[in-house]
């Protein structure tokens, strides 16, 4: 171990005594060095072979070059035994002298570092020694990896002969295997179950996580604001900037990159989405519902409407769900002639309905005789002007029932209302006595009828019609008309003026002037003394003109070529066009704000005439539909130069019947909807070859039409069956694309209407006095992407086919 | 002059709304809208226009921002960056 020239040796007491080595005699602790002659231990190797001490070391001795060898006695063991053998002569020498020499250094070293030198030691270079194995390669010859068995070759291998031979196959149904599928499935092998007892497994090592928080101080937060406002240069810096060079260089190579880019978004919009453009249009069209209109509530009353057929619908412009119903007696065509004959048994009424309570009527407006047509006014719901069976005009005011309108909740709430009623009641009763008209006052006394209202104001009778109104308009409030035809603009900006038409061959333009009329004096008391005996509750709004309101502008309509005139029942000005203010909002039902001020019209005042501005752009046409089922399209304006007094006209017959509906669309200013008889038209004006769409004579009569509010293409027909048809024009236009039963009498009158961005509503009236709200559904409500683009396309086609068609007649005649 | 006649040039083309010029300092120099909404463009694009150009900076230090176009719903904004003055168009992509 360690030194290959030392040899521990056991020296037994004989060997000791022969070479006087014996313990504690010759050798000491001290003095452990014996030199003994090489020649002793070969002759004592030869006397005493094998049992001699040196047998072991016999080989080294005798290889040993030098005379003498070494033997130390080794007392603290050091080797293993007492003595040991130093086998070579240099270690000989070195175990000899060491010691002396190491006692000196020592001592050397000890007086070195009291004296602190540096010694610096020669630098030996590394000398090239054997390799010593120290038991490294023990190590790692057990951590490699050696296969423990020899791995198992396997050689297939198969008869020559069977290469290249020809091959049948056969074939096998798969059906007759189960599950028509061949497969070779796996199985366990008992012969290779080897057990995992060692496995080798990689580990990481993760940092633990800790969590740690910390509080920033709170400082409450303050308010602060800073003014700011933008550095602008002065105008002589811009103009020094602007003529700098630099400014020309920027802008010269800037500008082509500009150009292109300008140039791109010209050429192509890089953004349009084809794909999603095109998806749009499919989906509305798709699912189609089963039912178009859904039938939402139907109102009727057997008091008042007993018998009688419901001559026109209007919904309240502002308040949600507030329906407006006007009747009249169904008369034959006899009784209708002789007017001043019949006797009114029963009081005829407009109702107003409310979607909260269907079965009582939340107000009635008192008419004097039957209305055949009445309207909101757009700038004040509460008046309300309506056209009676015997030519007179009336109005309404309702601004002390408004409130009650817009709660119309349930019945409960009309019991406050009537408690007031009550306390005029009795007022009235008093009056009763002096006043000889029945008073209708005692209806209200209980709890569950409706209000009545009387009428503000009635026209003159010698000045209004001599026969029925049918129609009746408000004009816009942008405009009104003087006593020549001339429009001017409308100061006031609220709906002022009138115009009615009736069968009796005129028109009349009505005009509510603001302050009193000067009267006669003569006449004037005799109006006090009618205007006392007003009950007191009617508001005095129109107290000025009841019963001396005349027209302003009469229009008779002569037909030019005979000498005799049209009868209108229904009239369309181009510029009626208004729209109620508040109906594209949506309308919170309940909290309307009632206006602060006044009705409006009571804070008119007449302006000075001479300021206003000629308006010169108003279109002055309108289209007229006359008893005998024509079509006169005309213009009212007087002309200045007299050769033509008459105005002009254009006149066409198409329906067989009278004209029962004549609307514009909502849409397209020029575009009528006609509905008389067996069939209905669209004109378009300043189309005068005819009318750009004329249904073939169908089977039933029509006897209602409208345009719907939302899409451009759609309109409403009602039939004297009981049905809506509804056309599509954008489907077909040969043809209703859906039509539906409502009733099983004649339909009378429909309204459509749009209560809230969901919900579009169509009001439909019928013969019995059943007024039906039906709900419009969504596709028939609202229109699909390029609906109005592509209706004004199809009226395009149309117009010009008809002057296709023209021509080639003109052609086919000179052809002649 | 020259100056004038490359802005009318521009301003010419179809569907440009506004014209602006601006200068380093994001005050306007020249404009064809009412002050302002030129002050509050010239402002916000001149901020936007920095950002921009400090983005392409930062991801390659060789690269330097030439043009910035914003499209929006109803118009786009061309921006043309310099050194020293910024070039704003407005145009509508009519449809």
């Amino acid at each position: 171990i360690g030194h290959p020239e030392i040899f521990p040796l056991v020296f037994t007491t004989k060997t000791q005594e022969i070479f006087n080595c014996r313990v504690d005699e010759d050798v000491t602790e001290e003095n452990c060095f014996k030199l003994i002659k090489k020649e002793d231990i070969i002759q004592d190797l030869k006397t005493r072979a094998t049992i001699s001490d040196f047998h072991p070391v016999k080989k080294v001795v005798l290889e040993y070059p030098g005379e003498e060898l070494l033997v130390v006695f080794d007392a603290k063991f050091q080797y293993g035994q007492n003595f040991y053998f130093v086998a070579s002569e240099e270690a000989k020498e070195n175990l000899l002298k060491p010691p002396e020499t190491a006692e000196e250094k020592d001592d050397d070293k000890e007086e070195e570092n009291r004296e602190e030198t540096l010694e610096v030691h020669p630098y030996k270079p590394p000398v090239h020694k054997p390799w010593v194995s120290l038991g490294s390669e023990k190590e790692v010859e057990e951590e490699s990896v050696k296969d423990t068995v020899t791995k198992i070759k396997y050689m297939v291998s198969r008869v020559r002969r069977k290469f290249g031979a020809p091959i049948t196959f056969t074939d096998k149904n798969a059906s007759h295997v189960k599950d028509s599928y061949v497969e070779c499935t796996s199985y366990q092998d008992k012969t290779f179950s080897i057990k995992m007892l060692e496995k080798d497994v990689g580990v990481q090592m993760v940092p633990k996580v800790r969590e740690a928080s910390t509080q920033t101080k709170w400082t409450y937060p303050k308010n602060a604001a800073t003014q700011y406002f933008p550095r602008q240069l002065s105008n002589e810096e811009k103009e020094e900037s602007l003529s700098s060079e630099k400014l020309k260089e920027f802008l010269t190579s800037v500008h082509l990159r500009m150009e292109i880019a300008l140039q791109q978004n010209e050429i192509m919009n890089a953004f349009f989405d084809d794909w999603k453009a095109l998806a749009e249009d499919e989906s509305s069209s798709g699912g189609k519902p089963d039912v178009y209109l859904k039938a939402y509530q139907s109102f009727t009353d057997l008091r008042y409407l007993k018998d009688r057929t419901i001559s026109c619908i209007c919904w309240h412009p502002t308040i949600y769900g507030i329906i407006a119903v006007s009747a009249r007696v169904w008369l034959s065509y006899e009784e209708q002639v002789n007017l001043s004959d019949k006797s009114l048994l029963q009081q005829s009424v407009i109702l107003f309905w409310s979607f909260f309570d269907p079965i009582h009527p939340q107000l009635m407006l008192e008419c004097p005789e039957d209305i055949y047509c009445f309207q909101f006014s757009p700038s004040d719901p509460n008046i309300i002007a309506g056209g009676c069976i015997n030519g007179q005009v009336v109005l309404w005011d309702i601004s002390q029932h408004e409130e009650k309108l817009q709660n119309a909740k349930t019945v409960a709430d009309g019991i406050k209302v009537t408690a007031v009623n009550m306390v005029n009641a009795s007022i009235l009763n008093i009056l009763q006595y002096i006043y000889m008209s029945p008073s209708l006052m005692q209806v209200q006394q209980s709890s569950t009828e409706p209000p009545l209202v009387r009428y503000c104001a009635v026209s003159s009778i010698q000045n209004s019609h001599k026969k029925p109104v049918t129609d009746i308009h408000w004009l816009p409030d942008y405009f009104e008309d003087n006593r020549m035809g001339a429009t001017f603009e409308n100061r006031a900006e609220i709906c002022v003026q009138l115009v009615t038409c009736s069968p009796d061959c005129s028109i009349l333009f009505w005009d509510i002037p603001a302050t009193k009329l000067p009267e006669q004096p003569s006449s004037e008391k005799v109006k006090e003394e009618e205007i006392f005996c007003m009950p007191p509750d009617v508001p005095d709004t129109f107290k000025h003109l009841d019963l001396c309101w005349k027209p302003l502008i009469k229009i008779n309509l002569h037909k030019s070529d005979t000498n005799t005139e049209y009868s209108p029942v229904r009239i369309s000005l181009k510029e009626l066009h208004y729209h109620y203010k508040t109906s594209e909002k949506v309308l919170s039902l309940n909290t309307l704000e009632v206006p602060a001020k006044d009705n409006p019209y009571t804070e008119m005042s007449t302006p000075s005439s001479k300021n206003l501005k000629v308006l010169e752009n108003i279109s002055t046409d309108f289209f007229v539909g006359t008893e005998d089922g024509e079509i006169v399209y005309s213009n009212w304006k007087m002309e200045i130069d007299s050769d033509s007094a008459k105005p002009h006209t254009q006149k066409y017959t198409i329906h067989t019947e009278t004209i029962n509906t004549l609307q514009r669309s909502p849409f397209f200013k020029d575009i009528v909807l006609s509905v008389g008889g067996r069939n209905f038209a669209i004109w378009k004006e300043g189309v005068t070859n005819g009318p750009i769409l004329q249904t073939s004579c169908s089977a039933g009569r029509y006897t209602a039409g409208q345009w719907s509010l939302t899409r451009p293409g759609v309109f409403f027909i009602g039939r004297d069956d009981g049905n809506i048809d509804i056309w599509d024009l954008l489907r077909k236009t040969h043809e209703p694309s859906h039509f539906q039963n409502i009733s099983e009498s004649t339909i009378t009158f429909i309204s459509p209407w749009i209560a809230s961005p969901k919900q579009h509503f169509l009001a439909v009236s019928d013969d019995l006095g059943v007024l039906h709200v039906l709900e419009i559904c969504q596709t028939l409500g609202h229109p699909s992407r390029n609906e109005h683009a592509n209706v004004l396309d199809y009226f395009e086609r149309e117009v010009k086919y008809l002057k296709y068609c023209e021509q080639e007649f003109q052609e086919y005649q000179e052809f002649q | 002059a020259e100056v004038e006649e490359t802005l009318k040039r521009i301003q010419a083309h179809k569907g440009v709304i506004a014209t602006i010029v601006v200068n380093a300092e994001g005050i306007p120099i020249r404009t064809t809208l009412d002050n302002s909404t030129t002050v509050q463009y010239a402002g916000l694009l001149h901020q936007l226009t920095m950002k921009a150009r400090s983005t392409v900076r930062d991801i390659d230090p060789q690269n330097e921002l030439t043009f910035l176009r914003i499209r929006s719903k109803k118009h786009e904004i061309m921006v043309a960056p310099d050194k020293e003055y910024l070039l704003i168009v407005i145009q509508n992509p009519c449809e």
